[in-house]
């Protein structure tokens, strides 16, 4: 008897942690990738405001991020995401794969894909660009250190890697050659863009960041236009990043409402305004300053459907043994 | 008979705290173990092997064992230095100092990790002289050692420093008496004494480091085959959702520490066989 009582004092802080906190407010969970942090930071007030005029009662919205790869196996591992925006669509598939929270056909649930807001991989160098890099093939150079982070784990790192890859194709260059060889020149993977970012501009490492455009405009505002400058390659990839509800992680009615239209309220002229004012290549611009569409200069960009869809180039460029893969065990 | 295979103890409360005990230790520590084995023995342990024969996990695994065992080496020599200096002298600061010695434990691995990355980075303070003399320690092999001794540093001067306060000078001053040399009192009659605690110390900075993530990863440039250390390697693994290949690297790091640990408790037994117990 003495020792069940033991047993039961000792489960007993257990038991409680277990208990869901019976909060009256609703609440919502946001399970996103590395550089949207500001974006989301101002899209979660705004659209606070929005429920509130609707005539909802209060709302607790919370985010969380990391590297893409990272933040899907935390949901699937079980994270409580009501909402998950990702970087890419492969990772949301790998989601509605592993476990059925997500249903199969949600990238047609919602318009362009699902993607509410794109962007592209630019370069960013250091002020005057002392290296002269200029395009995908000046990062090969000799003496040029390139900081990209892991494909494995980043989405960011995904893009670049496809991006230069279609470079190779469109310049009668042997693409895994080239990528191969770009890859001998990053001296750090980091796990997500952010990491990469802190590596390139506060450490000091490296020549040229190949980054999403919104993170090196972010880096330019927050650390000063007169340390780093940004080069816009002659194309990149468009960069769709995705979102989709959790179906599987609403616990109600009221909570699947919530989500439905927190992600639905993401394609308003006033939430893509606040995406292109935080660098996004958001679709509508009814609603956008012109000056934060004017800093986006039109760029010749590949698409994730010219390497057949994520559900290809997954597997084929960053699955175990994949074209990545390759790079780490030929020598 | 079998009663007697227990002996009993003047302290009451025996089943009570064993049962507790067992419960405590099967929750924590071995259900997660075998939970880890029962998932490498339904994959197979010929994918084990192929798993972590692979080049990229045998240069992962071969670079975090080596690193550990050189820098809880590094520990084992410098902590019993320290723990020495803390216990046989005076001099101001001692107690700041004795208490900074636990800062590792205290402080989350990952502060450690940018906090070193910062001072060892081409730009910080360390990194820079170190720059100068065309040196790069942030985000290579030399940084992962930096903050593996960082990590492992109280292990060995916490376990030695009891034994140490525990000598008696006159045991010093009979050797100097039977006319050892001061060397010769050191190697015959201290560093005997001190093994076994000193042992144990290296043991367990030298399973901290095996472990150690958070700090590392932030100060390694994770570049596979390069860079990359085990405890890494699984975590990507995760992250590409190979939940086999990363029980794989687990059960290798698992048995490999498990070999490692052994072999240092069979030294250890040897030692204390030679010279008895302290």
């Amino acid at each position: 008897m003495k020792l069940a009582k033991n047993i039961l004092y000792m489960a007993l802080p257990l038991a409680m942690a277990a208990v869901p906190s019976l909060a009256s407010a609703q609440s919502l969970l946001n399970v996103s990738y590395d550089p949207t942090r500001e974006f989301y930071r101002e899209y979660n007030a705004a659209f606070e405001a929005h429920w509130k005029a609707e005539g909802h009662g209060p709302v607790r919205l919370e985010s969380s991020h990391g590297g893409s790869g990272s933040q899907a196996r935390a949901v699937i591992d079980g994270l409580d995401a009501q909402v998950v925006t990702l970087a890419l669509a492969g990772d949301i598939d790998a989601i509605a794969n592993a476990t059925d929270k997500i249903p199969a056909d949600w990238q047609s649930r919602l318009p362009h894909g699902s993607a509410p807001y794109t962007s592209t991989i630019v370069f960013l160098v250091r002020e005057g660009n002392p290296k002269g890099i200029r395009d995908w093939g000046d990062l090969v150079q000799d003496g040029v250190e390139v900081i990209t982070p892991n494909p494995k784990t980043s989405g960011a790192a995904r893009w670049s890697y496809l991006a230069a890859w279609a470079w190779a194709e469109r310049n009668g260059q042997d693409p895994a050659g080239f990528v191969g060889n770009l890859y001998k020149h990053v001296p750090v993977l980091d796990s997500g863009a952010r990491g990469s970012t802190t590596t390139f501009t506060q450490r000091g490492i490296g020549d040229v960041l190949l980054a999403w455009e919104n993170e090196a405009w972010l880096a330019l505002d927050e650390l000063g236009d007169d340390q780093f400058d940004i080069v816009v390659p002659s194309m990149s990839i468009l960069a769709e990043p995705s979102v989709a509800l959790v179906e599987g992680n609403a616990d109600d009615e009221a909570q699947h409402a919530l989500a439905a239209e927190y992600l639905q309220y993401l394609y308003s002229p006033e939430a893509q305004a606040l995406a292109m004012k935080n660098y996004y290549r958001a679709w509508d611009a009814s609603a956008a300053d012109p000056e934060d569409v004017a800093r986006l200069p039109a760029l010749d960009l590949v698409t994730i459907a010219d390497f057949g869809g994520w559900a290809k180039a997954q597997p084929e460029h960053f699955g175990d043994g994949g074209t990545f893969d390759q790079i780490y065990t030929a020598r | 008979m079998p009663s007697m295979l227990i002996r009993r103890s003047a302290m009451p409360g025996f089943n009570l705290a064993m049962g507790i005990t067992v419960t405590m230790l099967s929750v924590i520590v071995i259900l997660p173990i075998m939970a880890l084995l029962m998932r490498g023995l339904v994959w197979g342990p010929a994918e084990i092997w192929a798993t972590v024969s692979s080049e990229r996990v045998r240069g992962a695994l071969f670079l975090s064992f080596r690193l550990s065992v050189l820098a809880a080496l590094f520990n084992l020599v410098f902590g019993v230095m320290l723990a020495w200096i803390l216990v046989r002298y005076r001099f101001p600061g001692k107690r700041l100092i004795d208490a900074a010695v636990d800062l590792p434990f205290a402080l989350p691995t990952a502060v450690a990790g940018i906090a070193l990355t910062t001072l060892y980075a081409p730009n910080g303070l360390f990194g820079g002289i170190a720059a100068d003399m065309g040196l790069r320690i942030a985000y290579t092999q030399a940084g992962i050692f930096v903050a593996l001794v960082f990590v492992g540093l109280p292990f060995v001067t916490r376990t030695v420093q009891p034994v140490i306060a525990e000598i008696e000078h006159e045991v010093e001053e009979a050797s100097a008496s039977l006319g050892a040399s001061r060397l010769t009192t050191l190697r015959r009659v201290i560093l005997p004494m001190l093994m076994p605690a000193a042992l144990t110390g290296f043991a367990l900075a030298l399973a901290r480091s095996v472990g150690e993530y958070g700090s590392v990863i932030f100060i390694a440039g994770n570049i596979p085959n390069r860079t990359e250390i085990a405890p890494l390697l699984i975590v990507i693994r995760l992250e590409e959702f190979n939940y086999n290949a990363a029980a794989a690297i687990g059960i290798a790091m698992l048995l490999i520490s498990f070999l490692m640990l052994f072999a240092i408790n069979l030294i250890q037994i040897w030692s204390r066989r030679r010279i008895g117990y302290v």
